[in-house]
């Protein structure tokens, strides 16, 4: 009777149930480690029993990579002019007015300069709660004009992708930003400007197939899903369950397709270093 | 060839035959003068159902069973058409084709998505979705294109990358991003023609180019309309609202600026006349590689890059 063995002891009536006041803790979703706030912050959003990478913004990755006050940033107000007036259950130019108010965001990214060690870089970071973290043409013009701006004033470049993949609700211009941002960064890459991506969790589709796989040096967060299909397409086409760890970052790095795999706390030491020994 | 008829097509269809059948008895003068008329009428029904396509029927006529795929389009407008197998690291996709061809004067790389007609050829092909081996053999043969400065021309017709284990292990999304990142600095002309089917970053990774035609009854977006009905809908039955939402057909993209030109097809669909449209789509070709072989290589990427860049639109 193996399978009907529980995998989980949490269901029953001797379990602590573990409550959470509102607002000041936050649940572990790997461990249920219950985890203060505060502590959470500087602790990075990890987790400090199991060490998981809780998914951030920008806003969290600017203070953690950058020097503290450095990051410039440009063309924060872009944002979509709903070019198809896409309608599925709801308008799409309602979805973008309706997110922008509840996250003072206006698109999936946010671009800028900044300093990294005191060393200046062209940085991007997305939002993954911004529909998705899916690009459309703002995603893709940022990324465009944060790569020109590598390019002029030959400083590398830094990109934090976490995406759903390209957004349905522009239709052809979505896919096309694929090719934009690629082409852009090919230009940067003949000019021998060094371009860094970094990959969380989770990171798919598009973006996967473009960006976030085209770093001189492709780095990734310990545990993040990282694939072109998501894993629920591909369970339904090959009609069976997908191995344990599959499309974690362990397994691409296994397969060779990401360069080296850094926590959240060496992070912005590594990327010093690298971009330290690429100039 | 086996025919297949759509829901749009069966009152032609049915006409057609009445005709067929009248003609068996046409050495009566009466019944000649009937079939004058019936004649007619195919036409304008033709003419009509053609004229007033919704984007979903246009969807059904991209993937038509009975249209020209790739190699049918190759074998019609070529000649000495050779092609070249595999990606010289892991094996040879038979969802991407490829090799070098005379088309009239212009010595060419064709590379193109390739389905199968019947279950068979279609599990030969994978049903025209390539694993990551196909773009790599793909890129491999624009590199020798480039090396021996020869122009390039792509055809796209695929339901999309494969979403496999294997797929994934080995890195569709890398093979698909190099791809864009390789064909964007690529010094040859590129012209990319949509065929059939455009799904996504399956045909993207071959789509990147000076000049991107389409035909008449292709479709070309980021998803397709079944997908995206079940993800936005969170049901499979919004497949015709969604083909409408996602504004994915020829005249469409051409009003989006997102590709140069359509190639007309013969009334009725390229499964009707398959030598006529390769005909058009030949004509297309050499007239727009004539312009293209006269640009300076470093022109030729400059441009690209301006094209793909102008794609997009935002508020500031």
């Amino acid at each position: 009777m193996a399978w009907f063995k529980r995998s989980k002891e949490n269901i029953s009536p001797n379990t602590l149930k573990k409550e959470l006041p509102d607002g000041l803790w936050e649940k572990c979703p790997s461990c249920n480690e219950i985890i203060h706030k505060k502590q959470l912050e500087t602790n990075l959003w990890t987790c400090q029993k199991c060490s998981y990478h809780f998914r951030i913004g920008s806003d969290e990755y600017i203070k953690i990579l950058l020097d503290e006050g450095s990051f410039k940033e440009v063309n924060r107000k872009m944002r979509s002019a709903d070019p198809l007036e896409f309608i599925d259950t709801k308008k799409y130019s309602s979805r973008i007015n309706d997110t922008i108010n509840k996250l003072g965001l206006y698109d999936a990214i946010r671009t800028g300069t900044g300093k990294l060690n005191k060393k200046d870089v062209a940085f991007g970071c997305m939002d993954f709660r911004f529909i998705g973290g899916s690009m459309g043409s703002v995603v893709g013009e940022k990324i465009a004009r944060l790569t020109d701006t590598a390019f002029k004033n030959k400083i590398p470049l830094i990109v934090i992708s976490a995406s759903g993949g390209a957004r349905m609700m522009e239709g052809a211009f979505s896919l096309m930003q694929m090719a934009k941002t690629s082409s852009r960064l090919a230009r940067l890459s003949e000019a021998k400007i060094p371009y860094i991506s970094i990959v969380t969790d989770p990171t798919t589709g598009g973006t996967t197939a473009s960006y976030a796989m085209l770093g001189d040096i492709n780095i990734a967060e310990p545990q993040a899903l990282i694939g072109f299909a998501g894993p629920r397409v591909i369970r339904q086409t090959i009609g069976k369950d997908l191995p344990e760890g599959f499309q974690k970052s362990e397994f691409l790095l296994e397969h060779g397709f990401i360069d080296v795999i850094v926590p959240r706390k060496d992070m912005k030491e590594t990327i010093s270093n690298l971009i330290t020994i690429l100039d | 060839m086996a025919k297949t008829v759509l829901d749009f097509e069966k009152p032609i269809v049915e006409l057609e035959a009445k005709l067929e059948e009248m003609r068996k008895f046409s050495d009566n003068l009466d019944i000649e003068k009937e079939i004058v008329k019936i004649e007619e009428k195919v036409k304008i029904l033709k003419e009509n159902i053609y004229k007033e396509l919704t984007r979903w029927q246009r969807v059904q006529l991209a993937r038509h069973a009975d249209r020209p795929y790739t190699l049918d389009y190759i074998n019609l407008m070529t000649t000495n058409f050779i092609e070249l197998h595999g990606d010289r690291h892991f094996k040879d996709d038979k969802a991407i084709v490829g090799g070098f061809a005379n088309l009239d004067e212009h010595k060419v790389l064709i590379i193109g998505h390739q389905k199968g007609r019947d279950t068979k050829t279609n599990l030969y092909r994978n049903f025209g979705m390539p694993n990551p081996e196909g773009y790599r053999k793909a890129l491999r043969l624009m590199k020798l294109a480039e090396k021996f400065n020869k122009p390039v021309i792509t055809m796209l017709d695929t339901p999309g990358a494969f979403p496999g284990l294997e797929a994934e292990e080995r890195g569709q999304a890398e093979a698909i991003a190099r791809n864009l990142f390789e064909m964007s600095k690529l010094k040859v002309p590129i012209i990319v023609v949509i065929i059939g089917e455009g799904a996504s970053g399956g045909a993207l990774g071959l789509g990147v180019g000076d000049r991107i035609l389409m035909l008449e009854n292709c479709w070309y977006s980021v998803i397709s309309p079944e997908s995206c009905s079940s993800i936005l809908w969170r049901s499979w039955e919004y497949k015709e609202q969604a083909a409408e939402a996602l504004k994915l057909t020829a005249p469409d993209l051409l009003k989006q600026k997102i590709i140069d030109r359509i190639i007309p097809e013969p009334l009725g669909g390229a499964h009707k006349d398959h030598q006529e449209a390769a005909k058009m789509l030949k004509g297309v070709l050499k007239e727009e590689l004539s312009q293209l072989i006269k640009i300076k290589p470093e022109k030729l990427v400059e441009n690209r890059l301006e094209k793909f860049g102008s794609m997009g639109e935002f508020i500031e």
